[in-house]
């Protein structure tokens, strides 16, 4: 009952939405104005509508009503209600649903947020994202729809991936949308902006908040599935290059690329073209990261359901707005006027395109490391695996000189600056890091690639960003990201330097000397939960100064049977205990793992640096 | 001019991306890395379907030649259209078949091998599912070919066989 509920809202969505598409298709040939009243009603009950069909779907996964076909695919009785409320998106239909209500959400609100801008060029945005919204439902509708029904009602659901009962994971998918979804209302804009030729200074300033919202949401999401990785997974790292982190940081490069070239167009009037390519870009990477995982074409823990008709039909309509996009693009190209003012080599106009330069190649490297396997394998019929190794190669030698302009950047004035200005200060600090880096990397005996340089630049950059705290020509929120990003790149290369790694099998009783510490197999203990069974081992780690208990867990849940490790880790500012371990078979025997991660809360914190730099600037007027 | 050039040729690129993401669409996507080398541990106890003595899956695969391992469920609906073929590899070739009973009742296992007709050299059980998943199923049914000399897994058929899958096998053999 409450189900068709659920059903009949999307219908009424739908309806609106083609409404809405007729509506403002007829308003630019009469160039009537039909944002009045109405249609900023039929919005809102749009909005209203995907808020409702959202609810009645957790409302069905609360209440474990197996009559609904996504509910009993994905959940159980015995899980508990946090888990039963985040298992809402933790499918592929409810997924959709959840990317549906972000994007009508995120149109609400950026039809109140752009008042006082164009007619025209508001009616073209809300043209373009309800074209968005039209495609999405009827996917939804029509090959995925969450409100299916199964008669006779069975009695008990297949559960949820146990690997998706996680507390970082129930709020990733939410915020990451948040994230990707944002983009397509800078999308939207980006064409409408184009059509209405209205890209200019304040178009900037408008834009600039909705990238700035996606570009925090995006990291916070990164952040989030990374944690969740390196808690869950039990591999001991925090990023593995897997496609599907992949398709993540790819939006995440470009719209940083977007970022500043907005900020350029706002403080210049420059690089209009760049900014609506960008703006395209990033979109059809989000809607390419939909497709990749949500096809089927990549096999990962995100890949719900496999079904060929779903993938076709994100395809078509990805292309299809990608060809519309290049064509509006190019045919409305000329609506872009050049800014007069002549602009220099040394400005800082030039650093933002070396930082966008750097960033366009990042992302291919990782964009070809992707799909490169997918078209190898249609075209010559040979499966292949693109590893950390590969990204390395490509990624280090560039990241240099991307540190040592990134530290000297942000220094620079607008339009035209000079070069002598290069002080003894940077020079010293400069001498200072090469000093550090190089006691440091003949002290560890680092022997990786281009590791000195790589130091010397991750260590200028580290202090530059700390002086920079004193200087007052930047402003604040630039500061804390770039400082947060510094320390990103820093901790990043201690952690996998540093990190040191034990792997043997053990029973209990055994004990094993590592790096002059003695690990020691205390017990293990079997506790039953709700809905899984579970195996506590106790550990005891004790070297020369103190002692260390971790109890890592081992869980065997029920419904679905699978088996899951936790890892215990006891984290410090200077490093983190990371011990998990696994049945091997079952003669008493585990495989136990150790790792120490030095710096590993770094990472953490430095993101969640650089994505508060991105609140703060969203809270200033003017940067 | 050079604008049309760059347009074409845009739109021809991502024409081209099109249908080679469409035809991927169409490809297994499950990925097995290295299938062809992958030494997989058979060293598990497991009990026989029909007797009550236990065996290790390594004592099943010592003689000459190939060996199929084929996992299998009553309850699973897809192995009843396979087992026309597993009936037909056994009448036809030599060929040591071994079937993992995977997650099922015994009586249901026994009922359906006396309906549809047994193909099985050996079978042995896995209640828990545990020994297929360590040999890496995805899930039922699933076929894998051994070369019984070097232990090593040639080739992995996941889902039903049918009859690609057959002809593909058959080949292989011979």
């Amino acid at each position: 009952m409450v189900n068709q509920l659920g059903n009949y809202s999307l219908y009424i969505a739908l309806l609106i939405s083609i409404f809405i598409i007729i509506k403002t298709s007829l308003s630019f040939r009469n160039s009537s104005n039909v944002l009045g009243g109405n249609i900023f009603s039929l919005i809102s009950v749009q909005s209203l509508m995907v808020i409702i069909s959202f609810l009645t779907l957790i409302y069905a996964f609360v209440t474990s009503d197996f009559s609904n076909e996504t509910v009993y695919n994905n959940s159980h009785t015995a899980k508990p209600l946090f888990y039963k409320i985040s298992g809402t998106w933790g499918n592929h239909e409810g997924s959709l649903l959840l990317w549906l209500l972000v994007l009508t959400i995120f149109l609400f609100l950026f039809t109140i947020d752009s008042k006082g801008l164009s007619q025209k060029y508001r009616t073209l945005t809300l043209f373009f994202q309800e074209i968005i919204i039209f495609g999405f439902l009827l996917f939804i509708l029509f090959t995925s729809n969450p409100f299916a029904n199964i008669f006779p009602i069975p009695s008990e659901g297949t559960g949820l991936n146990p690997i998706l009962q996680d507390p970082a994971l129930a709020i990733h998918p939410p915020i990451l949308y948040l994230g990707y979804v944002g983009t397509s209302i800078i999308f939207s804009s980006s064409l409408g902006a184009i059509i209405s030729g209205s890209i200019n200074k304040s178009w900037a300033s408008h834009i600039k908040r909705w990238v700035l919202i996606s570009w925090v949401f995006l990291s916070i999401g990164i952040l989030l599935g990374s944690i969740w990785a390196y808690y869950e997974l039990g591999w001991g790292g925090f990023w593995f290059w897997d496609p599907v982190e992949n398709v993540s940081l790819m939006p995440w490069l470009c719209l940083t690329a977007l970022l500043h070239t907005v900020f350029t167009l706002e403080k210049r009037g420059t690089f209009q073209s760049w900014a609506i390519i960008l703006s395209i870009t990033t979109f059809s990477l989000s809607m390419s990261g939909t497709f990749l995982v949500r096809s089927g074409i990549l096999n990962s823990i995100h890949t719900f359901a496999n079904d060929p008709s779903r993938g076709v039909f994100i395809l078509c309509f990805l292309f299809v707005l990608i060809f519309i996009s290049i064509f509006i693009y190019f045919f409305y190209q000329k609506t872009i006027t050049a800014d007069p003012t002549k602009t220099f080599l040394i400005s800082k106009e030039t650093a933002v395109l070396i930082n966008n330069l750097f960033m366009m190649f990042f992302l291919s490297v990782v964009l070809i490391g992707t799909v490169y396997p997918i078209f190898l394998e249609v075209i010559n019929n040979e499966k292949i695996s693109i590893g950390p190794p590969f990204y390395h190669k490509l990624m280090i030698p560039f990241l240099i000189p991307f540190l040592f302009f990134m530290a000297i950047g942000p220094n620079i004035k607008w339009i035209k600056d000079k070069i002598g200005k290069i002080n003894l200060k940077e020079i010293f600090i400069f001498i200072i890091s090469i000093v550090i880096s190089y006691i440091f990397v003949s002290k560890f005996g680092v022997s990786y690639l281009l590791s000195l340089p790589l130091f010397i630049f991750s260590f200028f950059l580290f202090f530059v960003t700390i002086r920079d705290f004193f200087g007052k020509n930047i402003n604040i929120s630039q500061k804390i990201s770039h400082f947060g990003f510094s320390l990103l790149i820093l901790s990043i290369l201690l952690n996998g330097v540093l990190a040191k790694e034990h792997s043997s099998n053990m029973r209990v009783g055994d004990e094993i000397k590592f790096l002059g510490k003695i690990i020691k197999f205390q017990k293990i203990e079997v506790i039953k939960k709700q809905n899984y069974q579970s195996l506590i081992g106790e550990f005891n780690i004790v070297d020369e100064n103190n002692s260390l208990s971790l109890k890592p867990e081992i869980r065997i849940y029920d419904q679905p049977q699978t088996i899951t490790s936790e890892a215990d880790i006891s984290s410090t500012i200077f490093a983190d205990n990371f011990l998990v371990f696994n049945i091997i078979k079952n003669d008493g025997f585990y495989n136990v793992r150790y790792q120490i991660k030095p710096f590993m809360i770094w990472i953490w914190i430095s993101v969640i640096l650089i994505s508060l730099g991105g609140i703060l600037s969203l809270k200033k007027k003017n940067v | 001019m050079s604008k049309n050039i760059k347009l074409i040729s845009i739109v021809l690129f991502t024409l081209f991306s099109f249908f080679i993401l469409l035809k991927g669409l169409d490809k297994s996507n499950m990925y097995s890395p290295n299938i062809q080398k992958s030494k997989i541990d058979f060293n598990f106890k497991s009990k026989y379907l029909f007797s009550e003595d236990e065996v290790f899956l390594n004592e099943l695969l010592n003689n000459e030649g190939w060996s199929l391992i084929n996992i299998w469920a009553s309850w699973c609906l897809p192995c009843r259209d396979e087992h026309v073929f597993l009936l037909n590899l056994k009448s036809t070739y030599k060929l040591s078949i071994i079937g993992i009973n995977y997650k099922d009742d015994e009586k249901n296992a026994k009922q359906f091998l006396s309906e549809l007709g047994n193909p099985y050299t050996n079978i042995i059980t896995d209640p828990k599912g545990i020994n297929s998943i360590e040999l890496g199923a995805f899930g039922v049914p699933e076929t894998y070919l051994i070369d019984n000399k070097s232990k090593v897994i040639i080739k992995k058929f996941i889902g039903p066989l049918d009859d690609n899958s057959f002809v593909e096998l058959t080949k292989i053999i011979q």
